[in-house]
């Protein structure tokens, strides 16, 4: 049996590529049961991110099961092939576990470390599971495949840094504040990189949003969005002690906020600490500030730098990753292949013969006056019994042919028996808390 | 004998422990807090043993020499901080805390450690409450100079934006703030209950509520100083850097009234 991968992600298309061939999950159901409706596909299951989209299965006609899916990819979306073909990858064996297990850590996202992934793959894997389309290969790997990022997130510290100016920010916050819940947003001016920071500050739970502007339509418009309140302009500084982390991007020449307009809202603030996010060039807060006791500023110049350590930081640990997936492979890709009938039955075989002939020598040597036609009698008895015992499962596994259910005999004779199979991929860790 | 081998015990102990929380702060793997806690635990609980084994052995609460006392401070650290540790989460303050707690216990033991009979003048129920109160008192305000050692290099992190391995192992200055707070409150009302409690015990033993000694001088300082800061903390919201500075001048004066008091100025609370 052997596991594919076929699909296009943020690196071999664009984002218009990606938005034609990306499935829907709320009509996920019928294109996971078309899928296993194509010649060879045994299992299946399809991966659908605004980053990707891929489909795993198992197959044991590689090119053909390949051909199939990437046809399938633009078929269903009523697409020419001719259009996706160039931006598709097609993987098997060996290099479909390293594809997907590195896809489950986040080492193939478009900003490494980043922890959504994961969790897509797992809700992938869940319609998948409920609608029967995953069997027992990819039940159990995509399960090593969570463990696998499991492990990649404990073992190493590729996520534990922001690469990102917003996430920056909101990381120093929380060095500042611990939790943001009770925490409100200012929003000095406008700008695409203020409010892409605010947003993030909203989705790590800040509190609520002040925007201000000196054109107050603009701030009225930007509150709106953000379901927050604006000020006008010329009232910052009456409002100024309410807010926590305040984000500034003005276009003004000079700066706006000096240290002695601050002493009196810190005052007010009671000295709990305030944190500026100056992303304006010029700046907009007079560097002085940061000597504060209770004020904490960092430009653009600064964010910048934070990340530029933690890209850093994440390509060493990405090394260490690879380390881990690739001592994975090894395991997973040696069960994956014993899955196969014939070899089953021979293995199978053997170990029946191999006990027959231990039982009869030792019978043998303890029987004192055995007559002399007693071995060639007890041979023939001990062959014909495993003939016959083995041939109802032979016969039921040949016959199984392709097909889910064979996976699943083998798999447990496999086990039943204690056929060679390499050490058996750990469950353990598959469970799906984060 | 058995107080000596649970004393020692402890000591090595309290040792590892140190040690393994001190290289938390410069090693990655958080396996390392984990065992550095239980084995503190396991040295809390030695702790506890010899303190009882001494404390049915003399009769009385094992706080009546330098021994008994630095070995009770820490004692009573060690208490205070496991406290914190559970209810915050925050195993980096024990690489600020523990090495405290050794000093304290190695400092203990080269003292000698005979056991003698109490001072009859000091025999009455209040040792108990006096004492204990201050000790209270006294790893609370040790906690709290941690916190403010923590908050105030990880406020100078945040200023200098050096956002090395240890910015990130230390908890945000809210948390720190919180902590401190906590502990002042904490440490303030046993204080401030300590010498009152002591006073009324001085009445009944040496005939006189305050005597001006060395002692009692010295705490009503250490009582000023931390009364300033919870007094600023209330009225103004003082908090942040100054009142980090404040908090370790605070636990100075406090463990000069503790220890340097009994060991250079001679008065009534002096016993070795």
């Amino acid at each position: 049996m052997n596991i594919i991968v076929v699909g296009l992600s943020h690196k071999t298309a664009s984002v218009e590529i990606r938005e034609k061939v990306a499935f829907s999950p709320n009509s996920i159901e019928q294109p996971l049961k078309a899928l296993l409706m194509l010649e060879g596909i045994v299992e299946g299951v399809i991966v659908s991110t605004c980053n990707r989209v891929e489909i795993y299965a198992t197959t044991r006609d590689i090119a053909g099961g390949i051909g199939r899916i990437r046809r399938f990819l633009a078929d269903w979306h009523h697409l020419p092939f001719d259009l996706i073909e160039p931006h598709l990858y097609s993987y098997h064996g060996e290099t479909a576990i390293r594809h997907v297990f590195r896809v489950a850590s986040s080492l193939d996202s478009m900003v490494v470390g980043e922890p959504q992934i994961l969790g897509q793959i797992k809700t992938s894997y869940g319609y998948a599971a409920e609608y029967g389309t995953s069997g027992v290969i990819l039940n159990r790997f995509l399960h090593k495949a969570f463990s696998v990022a499991k492990r990649v997130r404990t073992e190493t510290r590729i996520a534990s840094s922001a690469v990102s100016v917003s996430f920056a920010a909101v990381e120093l916050a929380r060095k500042i504040f611990d939790s943001l819940s009770d925490k409100t947003v200012l929003l000095i001016g406008a700008g695409e990189m203020c409010e892409l920071a605010a947003r993030h500050f909203l989705t790590n739970g800040a509190k609520g949003v002040l925007v201000t502007n000196r054109t107050f339509a603009k701030a009225q418009r930007l509150a709106e969005e953000f379901a927050g309140e604006a000020i006008p302009f010329e009232e910052l500084f009456d409002h100024l002690h309410k807010a926590d982390i305040i984000l500034t991007s003005t276009g003004a020449p000079h700066c706006i906020v000096a240290p002695k307009d601050l002493k009196p809202v810190i005052q007010r603030r009671r000295m709990k600490p305030m944190f500026f996010i100056d992303i304006a060039v010029p700046r907009d807060i007079d560097p002085a500030v940061n000597d504060l006791d209770a004020v904490y500023l960092y430009d653009l110049d600064d964010l910048q730098q934070v990340v530029a350590a933690n890209l850093e930081g994440r390509r060493q640990e990405a090394e260490k990753a690879e380390a881990i997936i690739a001592e994975e492979i090894i395991q997973f890709h040696k069960w994956v292949a014993t899955l196969e009938v014939t070899p089953t039955i021979v293995a199978l075989r053997r170990q029946f013969d191999h006990l027959r002939h231990a039982e009869l020598a030792r019978t043998l040597v303890a029987w004192k006056d055995a007559p002399p036609d007693a071995e060639k009698r007890l041979e023939a008895l001990t062959a014909a019994l495993v003939n016959k015992i083995l041939h109802h499962p032979t016969v039921a596994l040949k016959k199984g042919g392709q097909g889910n259910r064979t996976d699943l005999y083998l798999d447990a004779l496999r086990a039943l028996f204690d056929l060679e199979t390499p050490a058996p991929v750990d469950d353990d860790a598959a469970d799906t808390e984060e | 004998m058995m107080i000596q081998i649970s004393f020692y015990l402890t000591m090595a102990l309290y040792g590892i422990t140190t040690l393994l929380y001190l290289a938390c702060l410069l090693r990655a793997a958080p396996c390392w807090a984990v065992a550095a806690r239980r084995l503190l635990i396991a040295g809390f609980l030695t702790h506890c043993l010899a303190t009882i084994h001494r404390y049915i052995a003399a009769g009385h609460l094992p706080i009546t020499n330098m021994h008994e006392s630095l070995s009770f401070f820490a004692l009573s650290l060690v208490a205070a901080y496991l406290y914190f540790e559970f209810r915050f989460k925050v195993s980096t303050l024990g690489s600020f805390v523990m090495p405290v707690a050794l000093l304290m216990i190695i400092g203990s033991s080269t003292f000698p450690q005979a056991l003698r009979p109490l001072n009859p003048a000091l025999e009455s129920a209040w040792i108990y409450s006096h004492t204990i109160l201050a000790f209270g008192a006294y790893a609370f305000f040790t906690i709290a100079c941690g916190v403010a050692a923590m908050y105030l290099i990880q406020s100078h992190f945040l200023k200098k934006k050096q956002l090395g391995p240890l910015f990130k192992k230390l908890p945000s200055l809210d948390t720190l703030d919180e902590i401190g707070y906590r502990c002042l409150s904490f440490g303030f009302p046993l204080l401030t209950l300590a010498i009152i409690t002591g006073a009324i015990w001085a009445a009944q033993a040496w005939g006189s509520y305050w005597s001006w000694d060395p002692k009692e001088t010295w705490s009503l300082i250490t009582w000023f100083v931390f009364a300033a800061l919870l007094h600023g903390r209330l009225t103004t919201g003082w908090r942040g850097r100054r009142a980090a500075w404040l908090t370790v001048a605070g636990f100075l004066i406090m463990l000069f009234t503790f220890i340097g008091v009994n060991l250079w100025i001679p008065g009534l609370h002096s016993y070795n």
